[in-house]
């Protein structure tokens, strides 16, 4: 392999690994805060880039005013979720709750058929995106370094947020214990919300790029990035912001570089996250930056 | 006590019969749909009870049927296939020569099915298991979904995405509820004796159970491979039913929708699972008509593609979110529940007190 090439196959890697990470941290929020694992995660990514979709297709708007509100929309759509699927069930136990998401997935994925048609539709990436440059021998199309530069400014926020904002640190006293943070003066119910806009909203980030990255969209689009995105998360430490960033640009840079050196493996693509989730639950199931945490009695 | 023993088993084998007879009716008279419906029914309580064992009785929550009932219908399909259809159907490459000259009979088919379930069920489950429930649920979710990756890719084993073509239809109603009732009976055991208690255990409080000498993954992985093992079956019973298989015949929302029948019959309810299971199947064909246009006096309603499933997923959605407890709530059918019922009714039609429901440790199923 050249090493122009090896450079493109990174640089792919990379902008997958980013959509991994913007994906895997509304997981890891949720599951920080509610020890759930948000299974219609996935389904809100489709949703997201449905809206999109809609904005530019059928309200003519042009894309910069399109993508912010449906990212708004996402976020709204996960507080709505929140509230009618996942607060009613907060006392009981949590694999209730489980359930409770896999039929939420279940209901969106099957809406999506219904509303947006089974068949794929074509997306419209912007123009500027779609231009192919040649660095140094290295072809790469400009929605890349959007990806990537989108997703790089949006990890700084979220890590100022969290580690220095008021809102920030009650999501972090949150994580610890909830009862005693209500007991603090916290709203806690209005910082659980807040924790599914910003997962919700990263989500709709992710799932719009995905359909830059990706120009077609379907009612399932969100499952298989969605279920990645969970490797990512656990990679990373689940619960863990910084880890689920880290563990989503190695798992989309690892899916890539192995692709491109082994090509004969191209069609077990999918598998192969699955693979090392299996490998890490047998090995280390608190990930790499997870802590151990004693289950409560 | 020995009394009321031996009128609830009398009354258990008389409905057997009474039921073994319907069945011979059924096979004989009714036309191929019915069949074709009745079997399934069959199937998919054998897939709803084996879930309801998972996660009702042991808490943990796999969405991994598809995936094992793929294995199970390939395994059984390859197993039952003439030399010659096999030939017919691998065309671009060639089958692989250990299973190219082979015709098995059905039983051990289907056995096999199971078998090879069980096997893949203890590679996906036991890192998984050793985890939260959830986690279980991931896993599985992301092995299905291999698992037909996988199937598209090993052309010689499976031949890729065209699938299989005439899989001899063996599946009779005999086959098929002889199936689900074997599970049934094997389940019911299962989960009344020690083992069933210790699940329960496992359910309720893993560290209590723990501290009280229960092996946890060990049990958890016993009624993971149990049930995959009847997922399996069942999906030989399917592949030997529709005839024709291939990759996309179990993508995840199967694994769904057997979620969905499980918990609307009630968790830790073999008896709502049968009959979620029967009620789903049935009403899925009944509201087919919803999916195509029809007309309401002169006005004609374009039918809506998928429409059932959008129903089927909401009443999911709120049986979870106000009627937890689903159609049994975790309360089997017994013969002195049904008589306890009966006098009930009949005492309150003649508007007496009604008598103290006598709790039945004997629990028998149909």
């Amino acid at each position: 392999m050249t090493l122009p090439l090896f450079f493109q196959h990174l640089a792919n890697g990379v902008s997958l690994g980013s959509l991994y990470a913007l994906i895997a941290i509304g997981y890891t929020m949720v599951y920080g805060i509610l020890r759930l694992i948000n299974f219609a995660h996935g389904d809100i990514v489709m949703i997201a880039a449905y809206f999109a979709f809609y904005g530019v297709g059928i309200f003519m708007l042009p894309w910069w005013v399109s993508f912010p509100i449906a990212i708004f929309l996402t976020a709204v759509f996960g507080i709505f979720i929140e509230r009618m699927a996942y607060r009613p069930l907060r006392e009981v136990p949590r694999i209730q709750l489980f359930t409770s998401a896999v039929a939420v997935s279940f209901l969106l994925e099957n809406l999506g058929i219904v509303i947006f048609g089974g068949r794929p539709e074509a997306f419209q990436r912007p123009a500027f995106m779609d231009q192919t440059l040649t660095i140094g021998g290295a072809k790469v199309v400009t929605y890349t370094f959007v990806i990537i530069g989108v997703a790089l400014i949006l990890f700084a926020a979220l890590l100022y947020v969290v580690k220095y904002t008021r809102v920030g640190v009650a999501m972090r006293a949150l994580s610890k214990d909830i009862e005693t943070t209500g007991l603090m003066g916290v709203n806690t119910d209005r910082i659980i919300s807040l924790a599914f806009a910003i997962g919700s909203g990263l989500a709709a980030v992710g799932g719009i790029l995905q359909a830059i990255k990706f120009p077609q969209i379907n009612p399932l689009m969100g499952v298989m990035p969605g279920l990645k995105a969970f490797v990512a998360a656990v990679l990373g430490g689940i619960g863990n912001i910084t880890g689920a960033m880290i563990g989503g640009f190695l798992l989309g840079i690892a899916e890539i570089l192995i692709v491109a050196f082994f090509p004969t493996l191209a069609g077990y693509r999918d598998a192969f996250s699955f693979g090392i989730l299996i490998l890490l639950l047998l090995f280390r199931p608190t990930g790499i930056m997870g802590e151990v945490e004693p289950e409560k009695v | 006590m020995d009394m009321k023993w031996n009128r609830n088993t009398i009354l258990t084998l008389v409905a057997l019969v009474v039921f073994a007879g319907f069945l011979y009716y059924a096979q004989n008279h009714f036309n191929y749909y019915v069949l074709r419906i009745m079997n399934l029914c069959a199937i998919f309580t054998i897939f709803a009870v084996t879930f309801n064992l998972i996660f009702g009785y042991t808490g943990q929550f796999s969405l991994g049927h598809a995936g094992f009932a793929a294995v199970g219908a390939y395994a059984a399909a390859l197993l039952t296939m003439s030399v010659a259809q096999k030939e017919a159907n691998f065309f671009l490459k060639p089958i692989l020569p250990f299973l190219a000259n082979i015709e098995w009979h059905f039983l051990p088919s289907l056995f096999m099915a199971g078998i090879m379930a069980a096997i893949v069920a203890l590679i996906v489950g036991g890192p998984a298991l050793r985890l939260r429930g959830d986690y279980l649920a991931m896993a599985t979710l992301g092995f299905g979904e291999i698992i037909r990756v996988v199937f598209v890719n090993t052309q010689r084993l499976t031949n890729g995405s065209l699938g299989l073509k005439g899989i001899p239809e063996y599946t009779t109603l005999y086959w098929s509820w002889g199936a689900a009732l074997l599970t049934i009976f094997v389940l019911k055991r299962l989960v009344n004796s020690s083992y069933g208690r210790a699940l329960r255990a496992v359910r309720d409080d893993e560290v209590a159970a723990e501290a009280l000498g229960v092996r946890l993954f060990y049990h958890k992985i016993l009624a993971f491979v149990v049930s995959s093992f009847f997922v399996g079956v069942a999906g030989g019973l399917l592949a030997n039913l529709i005839s024709t298989i291939d990759p996309k015949v179990f993508l995840f929302t199967l694994s769904y929708q057997i979620v969905g029948i499980a918990v609307m019959g009630g968790m830790g309810s073999l008896t709502g699972s049968t009959i979620a299971a029967c009620l789903y199947t049935v009403f899925l064909e009944v509201l087919r008509p919803i999916e195509s246009p029809f007309n309401i006096g002169s006005l004609r309603v374009p039918g809506v593609p998928g429409m059932r499933m959008v129903l089927f997923s909401a009443l999911l959605l709120f049986v979870i979110l106000f009627y937890r407890k689903g159609i049994f709530g975790g309360k089997e059918f017994t013969w002195d529940g049904l008589f306890s019922v009966v006098k009930r009714l009949g005492n309150r039609l003649r508007k007496k007190p009604p008598a103290p429901v006598a709790a039945g440790d004997e629990e028998v199923e149909r």
